[in-house]
């Protein structure tokens, strides 16, 4: 539906932006605003994920020189979802480039010039076309440090839109956590709400080494309050630590970007049901924060994972595979992974419906985790 | 054929003048002079490039001409037949491109020897033949300058400037390698002397080393860094030419004027294909001015004609003119890599090569020119001949890397490896930095 790498006018785009904002309307309005779900103090502000981002970009250019924004659609296009919007007025053209659309080029010049102590943001309009460049983000970006022995570090963020989006099909859908997680030498983020992308886009920047940041295309336009807190240009979340969305007793769910709106909602639906449902945002894929879930599967002694992504060698592999390996003792249940269909994904409306984990699925999910315990609850 | 370049005005203009965009048309005569027209043999521009060529537009590409064959006038952009009395090199020069070319060869030579008797493992790929092209153009430099290469990465390095022992140690896999054992013969990087590395992928070192030409760009315009000119060499094989990586490279180091030198080491093998069964126009040379940007030809096994192309090369793009592409004509006189058996190329034109071998070329030189005499030669064989057995010895006597070394340098950033279930950073566990940690 969003085409990418054609040359559109600028008249089809604004009916693309038109149909992209009533479908965000009605997936919004399927979810209940997290606002009520939120620990911390209530905040007058709300700010969407798109502008989270966007300011986060905009004040560490500000507060460093070393940093730039590179990628397709950036500069004169605002950024293909215009994340990026404002920042080549403000920059300028060196320091927000556009690029011709040489993924594997850029991706080197990237690295290239991150060897040496600039800071690049690359920006791939989705994560399915830094497949291109995937041998930079692996072999010159994630193994340099290791390979030159500390010589050379490589202080990059490759960031953009994961995941499923709405109807795009089979080429533009693809979740990469699970292949950019299994990598050492990257650190690879995602975030869920507008504190989450302010706090993590930072940290990444600041960081030393190679981060892949990835983002969701449906969450862009989502608001969120934020504190007075987050919204401070010195705020940063740290790389490696899980948030837990809502407390519980009776089960871990543990989900990342969208999927962690989605079991929030299915939380509350279960609320109703007795089972009370504790949400992990795993905020970071790698290094992933085996402490806190294996914690929290102890305390409540079941454990679903939800991810969006394929079920082989996923997430939830993993997750399940540490607490198994780390709680084994306390599982009371065997552990559930809700994943995406092992299928391409197909664009069918309804196909694509069953293709990606539901509200519902989670709920089932997490009742057939509840009602296999030997010890009645 | 199609790549039989005509000579009517019309053609060049169209498609090979750096066009109305003035970016790519800078002031200086030098990258007009790269625009091929009518009757320019022998056109003696400010930007004078020494390019001896050979004929252009054969029917039959599968035996070389001999070089030093004219090329039809209408092709040529400017041709300096190879008056060496014009090279004006000194004699501290020469012996400085001697010794290189002498440390480069004895070097290899050592690391055959060592290979097959099982010091040195994995793949190794040996450079012999081809140390014309690195000692001209890696003397140009200044030791700021950055180098990138391949995985026929050994000699790069020792041009550049990283010590014999540190290959050495670092081709046995010691911890006193330039990296620590942790790269390899494939992955030599050197922080301090500008080697970008040693990268096993074809072209992907190309991209990289696009990235420090762009950072020396970027110091001088955003960060107002009026010291900033370091130049990026990039040096890759005729298999890379085909890659798609070389063209984005050449396109955007093109469009953005940075300051690189593509420099191709067409040895017309790789592994064992052919450069002209795989390549569809084999005048590597050619794709430069396709991308807006000089392409210049020269004999890769005569370092004096490699240094002088070099010298202007680097100091166009050290003025900020922009990229060159250099097609070097060379020849690895060893296989591939040493598990390369070497049966597809023939004796004949392994004997043709043998015969232009660049250090009996400028020795020959040196002498005839009585620039040095037979004793200068001979001591600095015996210099390198200590300099590479020292090398051997103090990597046979490095310990090998302690067990720590395995998850050191993952991240330049150790929190990298995340919490633990103690809750605090692993790397903040003391079995961390033992080896014994379970991670």
């Amino acid at each position: 539906m969003l085409p990418v790498h054609s040359h559109l006018t600028c008249h089809i785009w604004q009916d693309v932006i038109c149909t992209l904002k009533i479908k965000l309307a009605r997936i919004s309005s399927q979810m209940q605003s997290p606002s009520s779900l939120r620990s911390f103090c209530a905040a007058a502000k709300e700010m969407t994920v798109r502008d989270a981002l966007n300011s986060a970009i905009d004040e560490e250019m500000s507060a460093d020189s070393k940093v730039y924004l590179m990628g397709e659609e950036v500069g004169e296009y605002q950024g293909a979802y215009k994340i990026s919007k404002g920042l080549l007025q403000k920059f300028g053209p060196d320091r927000v480039l556009d690029t011709p659309i040489t993924e594997a080029g850029f991706t080197g010049i990237g690295v290239g010039s991150a060897f040496y102590g600039l800071k690049p943001i690359v920006e791939f309009m989705t994560f399915n076309f830094a497949m291109q460049a995937i041998d930079h983000i692996i072999n010159s970006a994630a193994k340099t440090n290791y390979m030159s022995a500390g010589q050379i570090s490589v202080p990059i963020v490759f960031r953009g839109p994961n995941g499923a989006a709405a109807g795009v099909a089979a080429q533009h859908s693809q979740c990469f956590a699970a292949w950019y997680g299994s990598c050492p030498g990257l650190k690879v983020l995602s975030p869920y709400s507008a504190e989450d992308a302010r706090g993590l886009l930072k940290a990444a920047i600041r960081d030393p080494d190679p981060v892949v940041f990835l983002e969701n295309e449906i969450l862009y336009g989502e608001a969120f309050p934020v504190s007075a807190e987050v919204l401070d240009p010195s705020f940063v979340l740290p790389i490696g630590k899980a948030k837990i969305e809502r407390e519980g007793t009776d089960v871990t769910v543990t989900a990342f970007s969208k999927m962690v709106g989605y079991a929030l909602k299915a939380a509350e639906i279960l609320e109703k049901e007795g089972i009370n449902v504790e949400v992990i945002n795993l905020r970071s894929i790698r290094p992933l924060d085996r402490a806190t879930i294996n914690q929290s599967v102890r305390k409540t002694n079941r454990l679903v994972t939800v991810e969006e992504g394929w079920p082989q060698h996923g997430i939830g592999a993993e997750i399940c595979t540490s607490v198994v390996e780390e709680s084994f003792d306390y599982l009371d249940a065997p552990v559930e992974r809700i994943t995406g269909a092992d299928v391409p994904m197909p664009y069918a409306a309804n196909l694509e419906r069953m293709a990606v984990p539901q509200i519902e699925d989670i709920v089932r999910a997490v009742k057939r985790a509840c009602s296999r315990s030997a010890r009645g609850k | 054929m199609a790549y039989v370049m005509r000579s009517s005005p019309s053609v060049q203009s169209g498609s090979l003048a750096p066009h109305s965009s003035a970016s790519s048309v800078s002031s200086s005569a030098s990258s007009s002079s790269y625009i091929l027209r009518l009757g320019a043999l022998n056109s003696q521009r400010s930007g004078r490039l020494s390019i001896t060529r050979r004929a252009i537009g054969t029917a039959n590409r599968r035996t070389r001409k001999p070089h030093g064959v004219s090329a039809s006038t209408s092709e040529l952009v400017a041709e300096k037949p190879s008056i060496k009395n014009a090279l004006a090199i000194t004699r501290e020069e020469g012996l400085i491109l001697y010794e290189d070319m002498v440390l480069g060869r004895s070097f290899e030579d050592m690391c055959a020897q060592m290979y097959y008797r099982g010091k040195m493992f994995g793949f190794v790929h040996l450079y012999n033949g081809q140390e014309a092209v690195s000692t001209g153009f890696v003397k140009c430099l200044k030791p700021e300058d950055y180098v990138c290469s391949t995985y026929r990465d050994h000699v790069h390095a020792l041009s550049k400037g990283v010590p014999a022992r540190a290959v050495m140690s670092e081709l046995f896999g010691k911890a006193t390698g330039i990296c620590r054992g942790q790269g390899g013969s494939m992955h030599m990087f050197s922080k301090e002397h500008g080697l970008l590395g040693g990268f096993a992928f074809i072209g992907e070192g190309i991209p990289v080393a696009t990235g420090a030409a762009f950072k020396t760009k970027y110091e001088r315009e955003v960060l107002k860094n009026d010291k900033a000119d370091a130049v990026t060499v990039a040096f890759f094989g005729d298999g890379t030419c085909n890659n798609g990586q070389f063209f984005e490279c050449l396109n955007m180091a093109a469009l953005w004027k940075l300051p690189i030198i593509f420099v191709v080491e067409n040895n017309l093998w790789a592994i064992g294909m052919s450069h002209y069964r795989a390549t569809s126009v084999p005048e590597i040379w050619k794709k430069g001015p396709a991308f807006g940007m000089p392409g210049i030809h020269v004999d890769g096994m005569d370092v004096l004609k490699v240094r002088e192309v070099a010298l202007e090369a680097v100091a166009r793009a050290r003025r900020g003119d922009g990229p060159t592409l250099v097609e070097c004509e060379t020849y690895r006189f060893r296989g591939h890599s040493l598990a390369d058996p070497d049966e597809l190329r023939k004796p004949a034109e392994k004997a043709h090569y043998a015969a232009r071998d660049p250090i009996i070329a400028l020795k020959k030189y040196l002498l005839e020119s009585g620039l040095v005499d037979e004793t200068d030669l001979r001591s600095i064989d015996k210099k390198i001949d200590e300099i590479v057995e020292d090398a051997v010895e103090f990597a046979d006597a490095s310990p090998l890397p302690p067990r720590s070394q395995l998850l050191e340098n993952v991240f330049a950033d150790p929190k990298g490896f995340g919490i633990g279930p103690d809750g605090k950073y692993r790397c903040e566990d003391p079995a961390f930095t033992a080896g014994t940690a379970q991670v």
